[in-house]
């Protein structure tokens, strides 16, 4: 199942996950939130299915000492 | 003085003896005081400091010390470069209230030990997260070729001080483009450098995994010197590279010849205005290539770049958003508070597609020294605007500005953003893209290009006219 960007949906998951967040929404706030989270979804939606490996590395390398 | 002069004869006629410092300083700050009323490029002006300054380098120039290589030239940072004495504001209304910065940020301490003097903190887009020049609390950096009209952002201080004339070079930064943007909107030559080659340190971030510094200017000379006289590895930036520098102008009149250099196709092809795509192929002509090569996967690239953007940018300023979101401009604030509720797994998957992604781009420059593609998709929109039509499709303005330059910051590719008038009109630009460590490169065919005549930053003509005459 892909992810799921519709701003339907985000409500109460905006809802739910601002207080868990420590994050306290304006009412005013809350469509352009909900609009923000939905264009950047449907941008992860773009490239979560993207085939890589198991053994694939993130872009980010972690140096234990130079 | 015009305000017409660039950093390189600014430098020369000063090591020369024609100019003292102080002259040179005196005039930037006249004509910062007569035109930034109106171009709003300003927010701090630090003529106490770039007076003692100018005056201290004519005492070592009369004693016959050496010139350095920007002698008295003037220069100013967009306002998230740590100034000492001022609060690095990064564009915010909560950063002002901090303690004044003790020292200059490594980048302004580089160019001033090349003889540059600072005169001033530029406006931006707050906290970088913008690519309009808007902001809510110092209000708009205007396009000094159109004041109506939008300079283009996040360092849209910085573009417009160098298109009006107010100082030849000033500094800005690049996350997702915003060098290249407002180079574009306002007609100035930008460089975004490699990741990881100029130090960070004593900037205030936005997005670490791709925030770039770099140079604003009127013409590839400056560009290339002030990019010299920044080089260098720095232990105060964790990513700061270790290569050794590697100076640009002693190459920068080496020609084309021996590059192969093509135009992005594909993704980099649509989805703008015909002129945007006109001044690449323009400069595809002039230098004498045909060629067209795809940048794979770049809708992708450029999807994971806006998502790693909003969950960093979260992130960093989640004690901020928790503590006083009414202080933040909202259009930025409410794509900070949606950045903050990314699932994690994505964020991650997004750091896994840049690296197959660098990976799949290093192999097209095996094939490829030099790729030409369009800066923005427009040229700059009136102040104010919300939406953006591009192929009769309405959409959101603020993101989408970013649409060519962000699948290339993505993964730190060095780009030198060209500035090419098309028509009467406004401005667009054109990105020069190399393959990573390669400035040199693009900085060459950035030089092609001006010495055609294609690529040029002319200082704004209508601010030079007297209040009532414009009227």
């Amino acid at each position: 199942m892909p992810i799921s960007s519709e701003p339907a949906a985000l409500g109460g998951y905006v809802d739910a996950a601002a207080p868990l967040l420590g994050l306290s929404l304006a009412p005013e706030w809350r469509e352009g939130v909900i609009a923000h989270l939905s264009a950047i979804l449907a941008a992860g939606g773009r490239f979560d299915g993207f085939p890589l490996p198991d053994e694939a590395e993130a872009a980010p390398v972690f140096e234990a000492a130079p | 003085m015009s305000g017409a002069a660039t950093a390189a004869e600014t430098a020369a006629a000063i090591a020369a003896g024609r100019l003292t410092a102080r002259e040179a300083v005196s005039a930037a700050l006249a004509r910062i005081a007569a035109h930034d009323g109106r171009v709003n490029a300003f927010t701090d002006v630090t003529t106490e400091r770039a007076l003692a300054a100018a005056d201290a380098l004519d005492g070592r120039l009369g004693r016959g010390e050496p010139a350095g290589p920007l002698a008295g030239v003037p220069f100013a940072v967009k306002n998230l470069f740590d100034v000492a004495g001022l609060p690095t504001r990064a564009g915010s209304l909560i950063n002002r209230e901090r303690p004044p910065a003790g020292r200059d940020a490594a980048l302004v301490r580089r160019l001033e030990a090349a003889g540059a003097i600072l005169v001033g903190a530029l406006n931006m887009g707050e906290y970088a997260y913008d690519f309009t020049g808007e902001n809510v609390h110092d209000g708009p950096s205007r396009n000094p070729h159109d004041l109506a009209r939008m300079s283009g952002g996040s360092s849209g201080g910085s573009a417009a001080a160098v298109a009006a004339g107010l100082v030849p070079l000033a500094l800005g930064s690049d996350t997702n483009g915003s060098i290249r943007v407002p180079a574009a909107f306002c007609g100035c030559f930008g460089l975004k450098p490699t990741y990881g080659r100029l130090s960070r340190a004593g900037s205030f971030p936005f997005v670490g995994s791709f925030d770039h510094l770099g140079p604003l200017a009127r013409s590839t000379r400056d560009l290339a010197l002030a990019y010299d006289a920044m080089q260098g590895h720095d232990p105060d930036d964790p990513v700061a590279s270790r290569r050794p520098p590697d100076p640009v102008l002693p190459h920068l009149d080496a020609g084309t010849g021996d590059l192969r250099i093509a135009v992005a196709g594909g993704y980099f092809a649509r989805g703008g205005d015909p002129e945007a795509f006109a001044v690449v192929r323009q400069a595809a002509d002039a230098l004498g290539t045909a060629a067209v090569v795809e940048i794979p996967e770049a809708a992708r690239a450029r999807a994971a770049a806006y998502v790693i953007s909003a969950a960093e940018g979260a992130a960093l300023h989640l004690d901020r958003l928790r503590e006083r979101p009414g202080d933040f401009d909202p259009a930025v604030r409410d794509r900070l508070l949606a950045g903050a509720m990314i699932p994690a797994p994505l964020v991650e998957r997004a750091q896994k597609f840049r690296r197959w992604y660098a990976g799949a781009v290093a192999a097209l420059f095996e094939t490829v020294d030099v790729i030409l593609a369009p800066a923005t998709p427009c040229r700059a929109p009136r102040g104010g605007e919300t939406t953006l039509v591009l192929d009769g499709v309405a959409m959101p303005l603020r993101p989408n500005i970013g649409v060519f330059t962000q699948p290339l910051s993505f993964i730190g590719l060095p780009v030198a953003a060209v500035p090419a008038w098309p028509d009467a009109g406004l401005p667009l630009g054109v990105q020069v893209v190399a393959a990573p460590w390669r400035e040199d490169r693009a900085l060459r065919v950035a030089r092609a290009l001006e010495q055609a005549g294609l690529a040029r930053a002319p200082v704004a003509a209508g601010l030079d006219r007297s209040p009532l005459e414009a009227a």
